[in-house]
């Protein structure tokens, strides 16, 4: 790890809770969802990331919990580094504090996250889908989320998939 | 005419009441029309609907909706192995489809700690950057018949076709061509390819010039430009502007100097800068940087490399089609491959390449199985587009159409 990432994360570790991970020269920090606005405060003001690059989730459902991880990536220009936040988060549906008044660009991925991933950020000023039509029903990017194809038939289960198919209701 | 604020009615699939906080209360009091522009409309380059509350001819508010292309490739390629979600990557941005497969591959390989051969690395820069050519290209043609010089449009795209044979010729298609592959690149190029690249760099300066003689110096064109689509640089950097706005920005950030990638490093150029930061400002810079593009291509292809173009790791590269005749190793890799697929070790990435529009980041993350677990793409032309309502604040509409071609959107970019 570079010696810039070392003083970053030492001066931050005196007022924060985190844990460092590394892989590929990637330096992420897995953090508690209360304190996501004043890290990312104090990264901008302080440290100069000046850019939020990334805002994302993963979801690990069944096998892990806390079942989502929301990540943000934080770049700074004038120092040339690229540092990750990780904020794990429990339930199905979670909710996390809005990093809008920071970064005013997470107002469209924060949307992003809604619409895909179910995630509630508290606070933000405009909540809505942002991909997907405003009348649809379900989160598309969680895994229990079916990806949508035609089940395949076989003479066993012949009956048993047409009767759930669409046109057999009427 | 009816309005849409007080019948209360939906406009296309958004209900009114859902974006009624975005508007002021005068388009509710009926004072300020709101007008529907796209998503079918010539001026927005693709599938992009504003919803415009306007004073008159003045734009009070514009509330971009965006999703019209959305494909669901995120999720898509979550079901395919690495190799075949790659051929999803080209439809993404596609005005910069090498560039999309350069990032995807980019992302594996730094997951998988593969290696590229120096020969790989300088065709991909080549190719990456006639395919920056030709998106700016498009981008100056569209750009110039939104402000009604129609001529530009044509030369534009008479060029961008050499282009685009060169991809045809390297990948066997002119635009979708999944030809950069984890770990290298699908084949050797034909033994055309360099005499192609060479005419391409021996005509394309005079004709740069030619775009430049209709358009620098032309009132009607300087008129419709300067001073329209001001962005300072501390709302540029708060709402993570990369790529040309940036730039035209006053701030000289490009990842091919910042964290030079594929060999980027050895080849001489400069990032062009601007000050101004209006739309005249970022036409200029754009200009200079197929300029820049050229020369880096000039160069790769002087210092072209003689050798393999796939890594030899064959836990992730198939071996080569020779092989299968005489090793009985080579037939086993070659079918884990191809039916099951590589399987990186678990763990997440995030990488970045330099696209014609910005930062192209890819989020890749791997649960140790043959099939990405999540890839996230940080698109620029999503993000670039959020400043839109801030810049479109108090201009004509006539200017909204120079301002949402100067950020320069791809609507496939957008919304994935």
């Amino acid at each position: 790890m570079e010696d810039s990432y070392q003083t970053i994360l030492t001066s931050l570790k005196s007022r924060f809770q985190f844990e460092v991970q590394e892989f590929r020269g990637d330096i992420s920090l897995v953090i508690v969802p209360e304190h996501v606005v004043d890290i990312c405060r104090a990264l901008r003001d302080e440290f100069g990331f000046e850019m939020l690059v990334e805002e994302t989730a993963v979801d690990y459902w069944p096998q892990e919990t806390p079942r989502f991880h929301v990540v943000y990536g934080f770049r700074s220009i004038a120092n040339n580094l690229l540092l990750m936040l990780r904020v794990p988060l429990n339930g199905n549906a979670p909710s996390l504090p809005t990093i809008e008044s920071v970064y005013p660009n997470a107002n469209w991925f924060e949307r992003e996250l809604w619409d895909m991933f179910g995630i509630r950020f508290d606070g933000h000023s405009d909540l809505r889908r942002i991909l997907m039509p405003h009348d649809w029903e379900g989160h598309p990017l969680r895994k229990d989320f079916p990806l949508g194809y035609e089940e395949v038939q076989f003479s066993f289960n012949f009956k048993e998939i047409d009767e759930r198919k669409p046109y057999a209701k009427s | 005419m009816e309005n849409i604020a007080q019948s209360g009615t939906t406009i296309q699939d958004v209900s009114f009441d859902e974006v009624k906080h975005l508007v002021s209360q005068r388009a509710l009091d009926g004072e300020t029309i709101l007008l529907n522009m796209g998503p079918q409309h010539p001026s927005t380059h693709g599938v992009l609907r504003l919803l415009l509350e306007l004073d008159g001819e003045t734009v009070v508010s514009c509330i971009p909706d965006i999703g019209f292309l959305h494909t669901g490739i995120e999720k898509n390629m979550e079901a395919k192995t690495y190799q075949k979600a790659e051929v999803m990557t080209d439809r993404i941005d596609y005005m910069n489809t090498v560039g999309n497969n350069l990032a995807y591959c980019m992302a594996i390989e730094k997951l998988c700690e593969l290696d590229v051969p120096p020969r790989a690395q300088a065709i991909r820069v080549i190719l990456v950057e006639l395919q920056r050519i030709a998106s700016h290209l498009v981008w100056l043609g569209t750009h110039a018949l939104d402000l009604a010089a129609m001529s530009v449009f044509l030369y534009c795209f008479r060029e961008r076709e050499m282009i685009l044979d060169i991809l045809e010729m390297c990948g066997g298609q002119r635009m979708m061509t999944t030809y950069i592959r984890p770990g290298g690149l699908w084949r050797d190029t034909p033994v055309e390819f360099e005499a192609a690249v060479r005419q391409v760099l021996e005509i394309f300066p005079a004709r740069i010039q030619d775009y430049e003689a209709l358009l620098t110096k032309n009132p009607l064109f300087i008129e419709r430009t300067r001073n329209i689509g001001y962005l300072s640089p501390q709302d540029a950097l708060a709402w993570g502007i990369t790529g040309p706005t940036l730039r035209a920005a006053g701030i000289p950030y490009d990842l091919r100097k910042a964290q030079p990638y594929s060999g980027y490093e050895q080849y001489e150029f400069t990032v062009p800068t601007h000050t101004d930061s209006d739309t005249y400002a970022r036409y200029l810079l754009r200009m200079e940087e197929m300029r820049q593009s050229l020369l880096i291509v000039q160069q790769a292809l002087d210092t072209l490399p003689y050798g393999p173009v796939r890594s030899n790791n064959r836990k992730y590269v198939p071996p080569p089609r020779s092989e299968l005749s005489t090793s009985m190793e080579a037939v086993i890799h070659h079918f884990k491959l191809w039916t099951e697929g590589f399987t990186p070790p678990k763990g997440s990435v995030y990488s970045a390449v330099e696209s014609p529009r910005g930062e192209l980041g890819v989020y890749l993350e791997s649960d140790g199985g043959p099939k990405p677990y999540r890839v996230h793409w940080r698109t620029p032309s999503f993000t670039n587009l959020q400043i839109l309502p801030l810049l479109s604040k108090g201009v004509f509409v006539a200017d909204l159409v120079a301002i949402i071609g100067t950020i320069d959107i791809v609507l496939g970019d957008v919304d994935r």
